[in-house]
């Protein structure tokens, strides 16, 4: 009660922003809620009860099913994910110090056609991308994987850099280098310190890009590399087979796992980001 | 730059530091042009060819063009295109920038609350469309739910629906997109300076209208890149269309994207699919370059 | 540690972490490339594998499921482009000639084996043919689907007072009618492309018999697509959808067959894969459901085979093991195995004639009867929706206009049948 003096007052308007928020949080958690039921359900109970109905018998086969068919996949996963992510955010936090800081004739244009890169689909990319892996001598191995990852990741991380070192004063570089500061010592001594939130940014979204990716990774890994996406489509995807909706659940949580780790852990990291710059245009 | 000219005398060291920009951005550029265009143009050469099962270079002038034109399943999906496309970024900015105003206004337990808005984001786009396949079955997901919780006359057959299934799509990107619109609003609300709300306040306007008429209109850039992240998912929804409906009943659900990956990869007429893809890209060209040349501009007159 | 150095070190750290591994072997890898993914399924080819493993060789997975093999298709042909094709990859039908017609496949692996095993007298020559390009074996056929079944639920039946399985679209019909009339979904259907069209050639089957089904839905004659008696055919194809779930557009056949299981349907329209949701939910042919022809197509025999081929590859030491592949599928444990699994039938003809010995159920000895005795007449025909009968090209045109009809109210059959031939002729 003491309390009050500094809460806004307890007003119907507020009470009906509440209500909207809370009914909100229901709504964007029950697909989450039934996929969870639906992997604890044995597969009659599927058939026979609705999505929110409790299982007559919580069984953790699903899971156990699942996990034994991905779990091989996960680490592939983590091999492909963390180089292509570190990569990507590296280059493009180096671009987008270039195209923030040091403008040059033509470097506008760049960015522009990066940007227009952004909407490429990709499946247009997929035939010719194979033909150049080939060429290098990189199809199907991990490495190509990661490879084009960091290509077509590298449009949304120059992105974001660009966007967030805009709105760095240019005063603070233009006094470093009248100081005689080169290149890289502005980046390292001034730029890198101040850009904690924009990495956070940019390591979350491509984490999540890659992690989630399936078409890159199904057309340009093999056999026992192949990402956790692929094997999850193998599983969910059968026309021909009996599907167990339980397994399929559970393989699907098990899929986003980590990424769902990611944004529960540093999900304020990613506000905290957005907010220090990222999204000011 | 010219600032470091007027102090160099032309030493290796300055020239070198006048090349390092262009020398870092080198690869980069390099990718670009041969892994963005030199694509794109093979992808329009291609178009050209009577390319079936795989690429030939035999020329047939705009014949793929015209057949793409006759082909009612083309015209279907673009439509589709510009409904979801429309409905999806108009839904989600609307939920977005209201979830984010409202979360503004010092919530309990906000972050708690931001992290179930923004969670399905971090899923795939195929796990979103199987579950919200799940939740639109009729007979099973939520029609039944309803029913079974006595709401006897309730029926949600969308996904089954050819006229509605598009709407189906939209709910789930909408779901799974408008959290991260959410995100970028409530950061952008916490970028604006207190002091003109108080002001505003102060001369007697109501909140809403201090977000409408002030608040809101400051955060032009963000409507720009949250547009912009929409407007690319939309396009590149393929994901969610192959897991949640394959693009039926039929092909009603079908969209550009899947349009095109499903002429050229599994029905064998690569001709025609690239055809179909130069003109995704002309329309998003189309589109986008103006807005993005507008919002670049009026930024550098800033 | 300045940043920039911290920053080199994660990336030399990243190049560091192991590329795909290479595996060193005795006698040589084989990568396989295919969508059998499912439960039963994959059973099935850990049969193969593990076989294969113990002949000495390295078997490489490549699963990729998806559509029908929609998705293996367009890793095979990214793979193809690359210049490293798998050694082995699942394609079927007409597919195998579009590949072998490129080059890429290995028209002389298959040589020796084909000859020590005899494959041209253990084939049926509608199955060799398949798998033949210019008279060179270019892969090896896997088993035999039967794609004009229907499945029955006979309690369904008997609650609805219908005596027995129909045999013509008529009793169909009655059948159909009874089955409303007693609260139950008379036809469990999920409106998938290719589901609608499984339906559509059945319907086609009946009306037109084999002869009227091969010269339009395999040979693409203009006269036949466009006739009086594909009008009629389309005719019946709504007539039967009349019947079909209204909750069923758009869904996976499982959750239909499901229905149909549970005793809330009837009926179902599909392939004798079918079986396996039947299996999993430990019910006995000929006892808890029945398989007959659908109506009006019992001389008949739609047939779906699965198929390896064999890609040329630049290690030599690959093509041993393509060869042990080649006969491992076909030697009898791993056709009785993996059948058994799938719900198929055995290529080999010796097998097929014989099928009580191997343990396979009512169903299926029923299926390898037919197949021996259409084989003969004529009645064994390729399945249209389960590219078996045309290029993917056509079978697209074929799927667009059909599914279109079923969920268009207005669409009328003489308008279609009209749509189907300008569709196919510019497909073609």
């Amino acid at each position: 009660m003491t309390s009050l003096a500094n809460k806004p007052a307890l007003s119907l308007s507020r009470v009906a922003i509440y209500a909207v928020l809370i009914v909100a949080v229901f709504i964007y958690l029950v697909p989450l809620v039934v996929m969870l039921l639906t992997s604890f359900k044995s597969p009659e109970d599927i058939g026979s009860g609705n999505l929110l109905s409790w299982p007559t018998e919580v069984t953790a086969i699903g899971w156990i099913k699942a996990w034994a068919t991905v779990k091989g996949y996960f680490w592939n996963s983590f091999l492909i994910t963390v180089p292509a992510v570190l990569i990507s955010t590296t280059i493009g936090a180096l671009n987008g110090y270039v195209l923030s800081m040091w403008r040059f004739r033509g470097s506008q244009l760049f960015f522009g056609l990066l940007l227009f890169g952004c909407f490429l689909p990709f499946q247009t990319v997929l035939l010719p991308a194979s033909f150049t892996l080939g060429k290098m001598g990189l199809a199907s191995t991990t490495t190509g994987l990661v490879f084009v990852h960091v290509v077509y990741g590298l449009a949304f991380t120059t992105l974001f850099f660009r966007n967030y070192y805009v709105s760095i004063p240019d005063a603070l570089v233009k006094a470093a280098r009248l100081d005689g500061a080169g290149f890289f010592t502005i980046f390292r001594r001034i730029i890198l310190p101040m850009s904690t939130p924009i990495i956070m940014v940019c390591l979350i979204w491509q984490f999540t890009q890659i992690w989630n990716d399936f078409l890159f990774g199904v057309v340009f890994s093999s056999g026992d590399s192949q990402p956790i996406t692929v094997a999850l489509n193998n599983l969910v995807n059968t026309s021909t087979g009996v599907k167990e909706y339980n397994v399929d659940m559970a393989a699907a949580m098990i899929a986003g796992l980590p990424t769902l780790l990611v944004y529960v852990v540093a999900g304020k990291y990613f506000v905290r980001g957005l907010t220090a710059g990222a999204v000011k245009g | 730059m010219s600032s470091v000219a007027v102090f160099s005398k032309a030493s290796p060291f300055d020239a070198l530091q006048r090349w390092l920009p262009k020398l870092v951005l080198a690869p980069s550029m390099f990718i670009v042009l041969v892994g963005f265009y030199g694509y794109i143009l093979w992808t329009f050469v291609l178009s050209f060819t009577n390319s079936t099962f795989l690429p030939t270079y035999k020329f047939v002038g705009l014949a793929q063009y015209a057949r793409l034109f006759d082909n009612d399943r083309w015209w279907v999906a673009s439509k589709n295109l510009a409904v979801f496309g429309g409905m999806f970024i108009g839904i989600s900015m609307v939920v977005g920038v209201l979830l984010a105003v409202f979360l503004d206004q010092r919530i309990r337990r906000e972050g708690f609350i931001r992290t179930i808005y923004l969670y399905p984001m971090a899923l795939s786009m195929i796990v979103t469309g199987t579950a919200w396949k799940w939740l639109l079955n009729p007979g099973m997901g939520l029609d039944k739910l309803l029913r079974d919780w006595g709401w006897e006359g309730f029926r949600l057959d969308w996904l089954i629906d050819p006229d509605r299934v598009v709407y189906c799509l939209v709910i789930a990107a909408v779901w799974q997109a408008s959290g991260f619109i959410m995100a970028m609003f409530l950061a952008g609300l916490r970028g604006v300076d207190q002091s003109i709300i108080r002001a505003a306040q102060i001369d007697g306007a109501s909140m809403p209208k201090i977000y409408w008429k002030v608040v809101l209109p400051s955060l032009r850039p963000v409507f720009f890149s949250a547009v912009m992240i929409l407007a690319h998912i939309a396009i590149k929804s393929f994901d969610l269309v192959a897991a949640m409906t394959a693009g039926g009943p039929g092909y009603s659900s079908d969209l550009p994207a899947m349009f095109m990956y499903s002429f050229t990869f599994s029905r064998g007429q690569m001709g025609m699919g690239s055809a179909s893809a130069i003109l995704m890209l002309g329309a998003i060209l189309a589109i986008l370059v103006p807005y993005l040349y507008s919002e670049l501009r009026a930024k550098r007159n800033d | 540690m300045n940043s920039i150095s911290r920053l080199a070190a994660l990336i030399s750290l990243a190049s560091l972490f192991p590329l795909s591994a290479m595996a060193a072997d005795a006698k040589g890898t084989v990568e396989v490339v295919h969508w059998w993914t499912s439960g039963g399924e994959k059973a099935a080819v850990d049969v193969l594998r593990a076989q294969v493993e113990k002949d000495g060789f390295t078997w490489k997975d490549g699963a990729v499921a998806g559509g029908g093999g929609a998705t293996a298709m367009t890793v095979l042909k990214s793979r193809a482009v690359a210049g490293n094709p798998p050694g082995v990859a699942q394609i079927k039908g007409p597919d195998i000639q579009e590949w072998a017609s490129t080059g890429l496949l290995d028209t002389d692996v298959l040589k020796t084996v084909s000859k020590e095993e005899k494959w041209d007298s253990l084939l049926d020559k509608k199955v060799s043919d398949t798998v033949k390009y210019d008279g060179d074996y270019v892969a090896v056929p896997v088993n035999i689907h039967r794609v004009n079944w229907l499945w029955i639920n006979p309690e369904v039946f008997k609650k609805a007072g219908i005596e027995k399985a129909p045999t013509t679209l008529e009793e169909f019909y009655a059948a159909g009618d009874k089955l409303k009339a007693a609260g139950f979904i008379p036809l469990a259907h999920g409106g998938q492309p290719w589901q609608d069209s499984t339906v559509f050639e059945a319907v086609v089957l009946s009306v037109m018999g084999a002869d009227g089904y091969k010269k339009a839905l395999v040979d693409l004659d203009n006269a036949a697509l466009t006739g009086p008696e594909m009008v009629k055919s389309l005719t019946e194809l709504k007539k039967v959808a009349t019947y079909m779930d209204a909750d069923g557009k758009g869904q996976d056949w499982n959750l239909e067959a499901a229905k149909v299981i549970n005793g809330k349907a009837g009926m179902q329209i599909m392939g004798d894969w079918a079986k396996s949701e039947w299996t999993a939910a430990k019910k006995v042919a000929g006892k808890d459901y029945e398989c007959v022809a659908f109506p009006g197509t019992d001389k008949a025999f739609t047939y779906n085979i699965d198929s390896l081929a064999v890609f040329k590859q630049k290690d030599a030491g690959t093509a041993a093991g393509q060869q042990d592949i080649a006969k491992v599928v076909l030697g009898e444990n791993f056709q009785k195995v993996f059948s058994i699994n799938k719900g198929s039938i055995p290529v080999r003809n010796d097998m097929l004639a014989d099928m009580g010995k191997y343990g396979f159920d009512s169903c299926a000895q029923t299926a390898a009867k037919d197949f021996l005795a259409d084989a003969k007449t004529g009645g064994l025909q390729p399945s249209m929706a389960h590219n078996m009968a045309t290029t993917l090209a056509v079978q697209g045109a074929f799927f667009d206009v059909v599914t279109n009809f079923i969920n268009d109210p207005k669409a009328d059959p003489a308008d279609a049948a009209k749509k189907l031939g300008a569709a196919i002729k510019s497909a073609k």
